[in-house]
């Protein structure tokens, strides 16, 4: 198999940014160990053993066992698969409803329907993403599928106003004024001319937006409004330890640093990705 | 300016209609009727009913909108369902938790932020710089109730100097109270200090690269004495806009951090009346921290608009 050169040297270039391979190995572990959950865990997550609990990590449970004796580890690649799909498909939302927006709002720059969208936008970035949430969750009800539409309206702005503005610019490029001369139409313009040039963009920040979705799915299940028992998640695992802090540590350690190392991982990889899409970018990070 | 400032006061009106308006949209979806929601499932249709009409559920939808507009403006929220009380009773004793905490945590972002940010702009490159950088990386990866958990850990367990939750009350006097707000003013501070932080060294180092930086070196300013007397005021334009922008999720975030200190403000109120199914002080709770998300980014734009002429030019 040979590669095309142009990719092989954007490998070469990635392999060479030291925060994007460190970034990228971060966010497929636990991918891998949300995987890896779906097929095996050292033990079942759900199984308790009171006899076994508030155990410290050993040999046997890596990451110790919560107050029911369950292993700790098994939850958090039961949970990494919680937090991972929430977060995707919160984002997903996110970028299926608010790039056509944007898109939309930059073809018809100045029209009435650009003013809707983009007044639209401002009146959700009004509410803060987890004040939306909660009342979502408390109109709703608590669970993941609310979570993943809170989250995901929230995104959906942040997609539609990076769409429009890097569109924008676009539409004023020779390239689009020829497609336009040669009678295309503006949603044909924006799907084959402004959205492939657009999507290096659309992929760095969709890294950022995964990550953050990610932390405001913990916050939503600490508080009790995301994914419900039995199902594990990394938040509600923080929230069961707050109360026992004193006596086991070690419960609100691993999901934490569970939350860190993913968040982290996704946010160095995003800023590698932008560094290597645009090295004139390149700001000394 | 006037011209600018009563378009700018067209605009923030416009927002807040169409934020209560949503609100009291989604709050009207319940699935269900509201009332019989709030009673639950075994409610005595009476009881039900009596509910319905003290809420005037049974009016036309745009007469109920009015009706709450109305009342907000002269700051009638309405009578909460599980206290009994006018929810601008509930939300009066808890503002007075949850505003110190926000501002006491953009307090303590900036302080941090600033000095890292500069060091690391005016020292790129350096290990100081680098170091500054990684710990921002880590600080935006942190949720702020974990971080809160810990520092309940070290300094209220382990060391002791501090309660792990609760507030005394400010007639306990000045200290024990922000005492009691100071661990979770740093849990709420971290990660903003972090973006903070990062912002005002892109802001700067963007800012020593212009040509008037050149000039003030050029007529024999030191570094040090250029960066402070022409560099900072001109990079703190960007800066401002994420400060404004934090005081919004300093508020939000406060929901949570008053969970995890169980702090008596509003989110604590919010997260109850949830439990409680009491939506009439959700609705409240929310328009409140919307209308002021709202009302502190118009006071933003203004300040801008009143620091650089341009940027009233530019919008209109």
């Amino acid at each position: 198999m040979s590669t095309p050169p142009a990719d092989r040297s954007f490998l070469r270039m990635a392999l060479g940014h030291p925060a994007f391979v460190l970034g990228f190995l971060l966010s497929a572990l636990f991918i891998a160990l949300a995987l890896v959950s779906f097929l095996w865990t050292p033990f079942d997550p759900t199984k308790m053993d009171i006899a076994g609990k508030l155990k410290g990590p050993s040999l046997e449970h890596w990451f110790g066992t919560d107050h029911f004796g369950r292993d700790m580890f098994s939850m958090i690649m039961v949970g990494a698969r919680v937090s991972i799909a929430v977060a995707f498909v919160a984002v997903g939302i996110g970028m299926i409803v608010g790039v056509p927006l944007g898109l939309y709002a930059a073809a018809r720059r100045g029209s009435l329907i650009d003013e809707i969208i983009m007044r639209g936008n401002d009146l959700v970035f009004a509410f803060p993403s987890l004040l939306l949430a909660i009342m979502i969750t408390a109109v709703f009800g608590p669970g993941a599928v609310n979570a993943i539409i809170a989250i995901g309206i929230f995104n959906v702005p942040v997609f539609a106003r990076l769409a429009r503005g890097a569109a924008l610019s676009l539409w004023t490029r020779d390239f689009v004024l020829a497609a336009r001369v040669a009678g295309k139409s503006r949603a044909r313009i924006s799907a084959e001319h402004i959205l492939p040039n657009i999507a290096n963009l659309l992929i760095v920040q969709g890294t950022i937006q995964f990550s953050l979705a990610i932390l405001a799915e913990a916050a939503l299940a600490y508080v009790g409004l995301g994914a419900q028992p039995p199902l594990p998640s990394w938040g509600r695992m923080l929230a069961d330890a707050q109360t026992l802090i004193s006596l086991a540590p070690h419960m609100a350690l691993f999901p934490g640093f569970a939350i860190i190392v993913t968040v982290l991982g996704l946010n160095l990889m995003g800023d590698g990705l932008r560094d290597l899409f645009d090295p004139k970018l390149r700001r000394g990070r | 300016m006037t011209a600018y400032l009563l378009r700018r006061l067209l605009s923030l009106s416009l927002s807040l209609v169409a934020a209560s308006l949503v609100i009291f949209l989604v709050m009207e979806v319940v699935p269900g009727d509201p009332a019989s929601f709030m009673m639950g499932l075994n409610a005595d249709p009476q009881a039900v009913a009596a509910l319905r009409s003290q809420l005037g559920l049974d009016e036309p939808l745009p007469l109920r909108y009015i009706g709450w507009v109305a009342g907000l403006l002269q700051g009638d929220f309405g009578i909460s369902y599980t206290y009994r009380v006018p929810v601008s009773e509930l939300i009066a004793e808890r503002v007075v938790i949850s505003l110190p905490l926000t501002l006491y945590a953009l307090a303590l972002s900036t302080l941090i932020a600033f000095p890292a940010g500069i060091l690391a702009a005016s020292r790129r490159n350096s290990a100081a710089d680098l170091t500054v950088m990684g710990a921002t990386q880590l600080g935006v990866a942190i949720p702020n109730f974990w971080f809160a958990m810990i520092l309940v850990l070290i300094f209220a367990v382990n060391l002791r100097w501090f309660s792990a939750g609760g507030f005394p009350g400010w007639e306990a006097g000045f200290w024990p109270a922000i005492k009691a707000l100071t661990l979770p003013a740093i849990a709420l501070a971290l990660p903003q200090a972090s973006i903070l932080a990062r912002v005002m060294r892109s802001s700067l180092i963007d800012t020593l690269n212009e040509d008037f930086m050149r000039t003030a070196r050029a007529k024999g300013l030191s570094r040090g004495q250029a960066l402070w007397r022409h560099a900072l005021r001109n990079a703190l334009i960007p800066v401002l806009t994420i400060i404004g922008l934090q005081f919004s999720f300093l508020l939000a975030g406060g929901i949570i951090i008053e969970n995890v200190f169980y702090l008596p403000g509003l989110g604590r109120l919010a997260f109850q009346a949830i439990t409680q199914r009491d939506l009439i002080v959700v609705r409240s709770v929310v328009i409140l921290l919307v209308f002021a998300v709202i009302v502190v980014t118009f006071l933003v734009d203004l300040a801008y608009a009143a620091a650089d002429p341009r940027l009233r030019r530019r919008r209109s």
